[in-house]
């Protein structure tokens, strides 16, 4: 379990790197740099912006440097000192800008999780078990709609619905009289109250795709020869099918973790541009939109870093919950 | 002493599997006849294709549907709500003009439907020239105003007072294509490198298996974004749809080779695959030859699951603004202006063709649900 | 004759399939005798496993059990039988283990992987026995120990996948044991284990037979387990049982000829090497299209025209074994 321990923690480092390396090499894909951008917003204002001044900046930021230099600089900064670098166009500390915002991403994205497995997995075993019943097929059919709606779609609807027959704007996570408050136990109410509908909004692909796979693998599960051991035992029928398959089927729990984060971190994303919420989307749409090279890989590499850190907690918790993977996982 | 009755192995630890496949063996039927015996059985699946046959049609023929050219405004109009059609003896075909009135206050523009204005409509009229295919130049629309010109909103006007339903027939081009591109080239890189893979194992497995899991860690939505900025403002639509398409491939051939890995690992404990090696058939002969054809079923319903996915990515980065940007039209563009929730709540018809992308979404969804439950037809 | 323990009475089970009915299971009569071994035999496909899955009332969806009687005696010849297919379910709960007990093929896919041997025996013991959780592991160690399992105290919270084949099948014999059942059935148990592991298992049933004193229904397609271990044997033939007595009887001296056909198709040491194995002439029958009359006559090699294909014969008794068979009997005449 150690050894498996240590070379997860390992691969983790790896694909961090990876993923650090990558994002860095995307954000330097744009012919031109910062300093491109600059210039175009001098121009729109009919402003000229002397050769000397671009060479002062593209040095200021180290823009004339080579590349691998200027990736070192990135990635040594940020590692050991959590300096994720300056945000030209805000003209702050990336890490400054993004603190609270990718806090709320969190919250929300885990927000999302909880909705989605709390939903999807009851939904999931009642429609395995009462397969082909009227419940099922509502159950599909929603399954099906869930995972047609793209998220924008159903935060729109929602936004249009609040402002046409509530008269209120649904967008935001606080009232406008806590939004610049600090943190109190009202504030925190106040951001409850408004975060389920951005979770609800962002869970309901995942939760879709969820239901399909619980049930799929309870069916799956269902017929096989130890269910009949089981019952052939005398256990009650309930009590067989939650002690046997159910627990069979519950692997995805851990396992869906994996595919359900990036999904809702990508969900979360969208869904906070149209509602604009105070967390990383807006702001990543902004930066990605001005070039922003050191904000857009700062929130790549943190999204990215959440999401694998996410897997590799849901990859020690399946070994907890499934002794198979544990003695796989013992054998080397 | 060991005595066995020489008919038949082992039988299996349930009878009704066994007793199914040999009434199916029976029929003795061809595989693609007994998976579309399958797939009629499927019926959303049968709905699904239903729906998206004409949705394709119309597509192709994009110019002879939409009433009008995508570009063709009638600037005065801005947020024009729908027409009904209205049929009279006297007048045929038609429908009401509008008129409109600024509010002093807000100048906020308001359009009522004016009785005595009448726009008459006719089939198979003349308006705006496009090309069938490309090719053949043209000027017929299937439904349209008898005069050129006349306002005809049969799903309302954008904010430049252009028709919804000419941009939505046209922009199904670009959307519904960019699935099936994105997908080829997807399917492409899928099938090399998941079949690379699965066949040969051991560590070269290993290490592909890495780098999927590697580009599955990140969550697609914000590497898009990264990547789409870094396309170049000056290129045009052609260029800028291809781009886009690329984008959504690289990270959408994944999936697919995830499945075509874990399908020949199977096929290659398999029986005939062990007797064609044995039998001297080549590798490349072994994988053409016998593996390819066993789980090709497979594999098209799993690419029939991803040409949605491409869809939705399409759209949403689009509709983001890092897409597609006008003046090419696709369903992610159109909603683009649908951004402000002010806009929308003046005209929620904006939102159709967010409709539109959940109709189509939505019926290959089924369609790909009824050819992976085709694909298996002895399950 | 003395009463037996079990009785199937006219069983038919059948899968109600899209395309049609099949009659897996379409009218077995048999018998199993207290104390002793019946082995039922048959090719793959004649409905010996859905019968035992029948008995228990195991059968899913798409098969359902849509005839017949089973009879459970109880231990005075006085007692009712009761029949386990009109039983309530919770009458048929309690029987299921504390009087009847399965083992089946594959020990790897029945039992569960997530759960150690130990909790998966403690259950069965503590679901029909009132008895602590520490006496009932006991009874576990104690069971394991029996069936041959060495260390049982450690192996107890062994998973399966930590087993070999043979301790699995050990191991899932000492939970179909752990209760003191009155009857065992093994579905095929041996099928999945190598030779050797095979006549351990076989030797382990006899020698548990001996001590507990249950009786053991035996379903196999393999004649030579069932000359080692079976008192009495049934021949069974597309979803009906052709021929029902002593295994010394049945096996040696076969009368009905499907059964002949089976028995000559087995391999024999010291046949001569030249001398080929005839295997039983043609194929099954497609399940939809019973044969009319006799359902063996299209392969049989005493077939009579314009006799067998028309009369439905009916069982009958020849020497000590009952046959299904219009050459024996009287009233088949």
């Amino acid at each position: 379990m150690l050894r498996f321990l240590a070379r997860r923690l390992l691969w983790m480092a790896i694909t961090l790197a990876a993923i650090s390396f990558v994002t860095f090499v995307v954000i330097k894909l744009p012919p031109g740099d910062y300093t491109t951008t600059v210039i175009a917003n001098a121009e729109a204002r009919g402003q000229d912006i002397p050769d000397s001044q671009i060479a002062e900046l593209k040095r200021h930021y180290g823009l004339d440097k080579p590349f691998l230099v200027q990736y070192w600089t990135w990635i040594s900064g940020v590692v050991l000192h959590g300096d994720l670098g300056q945000s030209f166009a805000w003209n702050q500390s990336v890490a400054s800008l993004i603190g609270n915002r990718v806090m709320l991403s969190i919250l929300l994205s885990i927000g999302s999780l909880l909705f989605v497995w709390s939903i999807a997995f009851p939904i999931g075993i009642y429609s395995a078990l009462r397969q082909y019943s009227p419940g099922d097929y509502v159950a599909s059919f929603l399954g099906f709609i869930g995972m047609a709606v793209p998220e924008f779609m159903l935060a729109l609807v929602m936004m249009w619905i609040g402002f046409r027959y509530f008269g209120q704007s649904v967008g935001g996570l606080f009232s406008p009289e806590y939004a610049d408050a600090a943190w109190n136990l009202g504030k925190l109410l106040d951001l409850i109250s408004h975060l389920w509908v951005p979770i609800v909004v962002v869970g309901v692909a995942g939760t879709a795709g969820l239901i399909r796979i619980t049930r799929a693998n309870l069916l799956d599960e269902l017929h096989r020869p130890y269910v009949a051991t089981a019952r052939a035992k005398g256990l009650p029928e309930w009590k067989l099918l939650l002690k046997y398959p159910v627990r069979m089927s519950l692997s995805p729990f851990f396992s869906t973790v994996g595919w359900l984060l990036p999904g809702l971190i990508s969900g979360e994303t969208i869904v906070s541009v149209v509602m604009s919420l105070p967390t990383s989307g807006p702001l990543l749409l902004g930066a990605v939109r001005s070039q922003d090279m050191y904000l857009v890989g700062s929130f790549v590499l943190i999204l990215s870093a959440l999401t694998v850190i996410g897997t590799m907690l849901s990859d020690l918790a399946l070994a907890w919950w499934d002794p198979r993977i544990r003695h796989r996982l013992s054998k080397g | 002493m060991v005595q066995t009755i020489q008919e038949q192995p082992a039988p299996p630890p349930q009878a009704a599997p066994e007793v199914v496949k040999s009434l199916r063996d029976h029929g003795a039927l061809p595989q693609w006849r007994l998976m579309w015996r399958q797939f009629r059985r499927h019926r959303l699946a049968l709905i699904g294709l239903v729906v998206l046959v004409p949705i394709y049609f119309v597509a192709v023929f994009s110019g002879f549907f939409a009433p009008a050219a995508s570009d063709s405004a009638h600037t005065s109009l801005p947020y024009a709500p729908p027409q009904r059609v209205h049929l009279s003896t006297e007048h045929g075909l038609f429908v009401y003009g509008y008129s409109s009135t600024r509010s002093q206050e807000t100048f906020e523009q308001t359009f009522t439907v004016d009785r005595s204005k009448i726009v008459d409509v006719g089939l198979f009229v003349r308006g705006d020239e496009y090309k069938v295919l490309g090719l053949i130049p043209s000027d017929i629309h299937l439904i349209g105003p008898t005069t050129k010109g006349e306002p005809f909103f049969l799903l309302g006007a954008d904010q430049s007072g252009r028709d919804l339903l000419s941009r939505l027939i046209h922009g199904a081009k670009v959307s519904l294509s960019i699935g099936l591109v994105g997908v080829a080239a997807s399917f492409v890189l899928g099938i090399l490198i998941g079949g690379i893979s699965g066949y040969f194992g051991g560590p070269v497995d290993n290490a592909i298996q890495r780098v999927i899991e590697f580009i599955m860690s990140i969550p697609t939505l914000p590497l898009w974004m990264a990547l789409s900025a870094a396309l170049p403002n000056s290129w045009g639509p052609l260029t800028r749809y291809f781009a886009i398409t690329v984008i959504l491939s690289l990270i959408g051939w994944t999936g697919l080779a995830r499945d075509v890995r874990g399908r020949f690992l199977s096929l290659r404990e398999e029986d005939f695959v062990m007797a064609a090696r044995l039998d001297g058939v080549g590798q490349r002969g072994i994988i053409v030859g016998h593996m390819v054809p066993s789980f090709a079923s497979h594999i098209i319903a799993s690419v029939s699951m991803a040409v949605p996915r491409m869809i939705l990515g399409e759209t949403s980065l689009s509709f983001l603004g890092l897409g597609l940007q006008a003046p090419a039209v696709s369903w992610g563009v159109l909603l683009e202006g649908a951004q402000n929730i002010r806009a929308v709540a003046t005209a929620p018809w904006l939102l159709t063709p967010g409709l539109a992308v959940v109709v189509v979404v939505l019926a290959m969804n089924f369609v790909g649900d009824g050819l992976r439950d085709a694909a298996d037809p002895y399950k | 004759m003395a009463q037996p323990l079990l009785e199937v009475r006219d069983l038919q089970t059948h899968f109600e399939l899209e395309d049609g009915v099949v009659k897996a299971v379409d009218g077995v009569s048999l018998t199993v005798p207290r104390g002793r071994t019946l082995a039922v035999v048959g090719e793959s496909g004649c409905g010996k496993s859905v019968t035992a899955r029948s008995i228990l009332r195991l059968v899913e969806r798409p098969a359902r059990i849509v005839g017949g009687q089973i009879l459970l005696y109880g231990d005075e010849p006085s007692d009712d039988p009761l029949d386990l297919l009109a039983a309530k379910d919770k009458r048929l709960r309690e029987v299921r283990w504390s009087d009847i007990a399965m083992v089946f093929q594959e020990p790897m896919a029945s039992l569960s992987l997530v759960h150690t041997i130990g909790n998966q025996i403690v259950e069965a013991i503590r679901l029909h026995d009132e008895i602590g959780k520490v006496a009932a592991r006991e009874r576990a160690i104690e069971m394991l120990g029996r069936v041959g399992i060495p260390d049982p105290k450690r192996r107890i919270d062994s998973y399966p996948f930590e087993l070999s084949g043979g301790m699995r099948q050990r191991a899932m014999i000492a939970m179909a044991l752990s209760c003191r059942p009155r009857l065992l059935i093994a579905d095929e148990p041996t099928t999945a284990l190598d030779v050797t592991t095979q006549a351990q298992i076989l030797d382990l049933l006899q020698d548990l037979q001996q001590e507990l004193g249950m009786a053991i229904m035996l379903i196999t397609h393999d004649l030579g387990v069932a000359a080692q271990v079976a008192d009495e044997v049934a021949v069974m033939y597309l979803g009906e049982v052709v021929e029902h007595g002593p295994a010394t009887s049945v096996l040696s001296a076969p009368k009905h000829p499907y059964s002949q056909a089976l028995v000559r198709s087995v391999p024999r040491l010291g046949q001569r090497g030249q001398a080929r194995l005839a295997a039983v002439r043609g194929t099954v029958p497609p399940p939809y299209e019973r044969p009319s009359g006799c359902r063996f006559h299209p392969r049989c090699d005493a077939f009579m025209a314009g006799k067998c294909d028309l009369t439905v014969p009916t069982r009958v008794r020849a020497d000590d074994t009952d046959v299904a068979c219009l050459l024996y009997g009287e009233e088949n005449r």
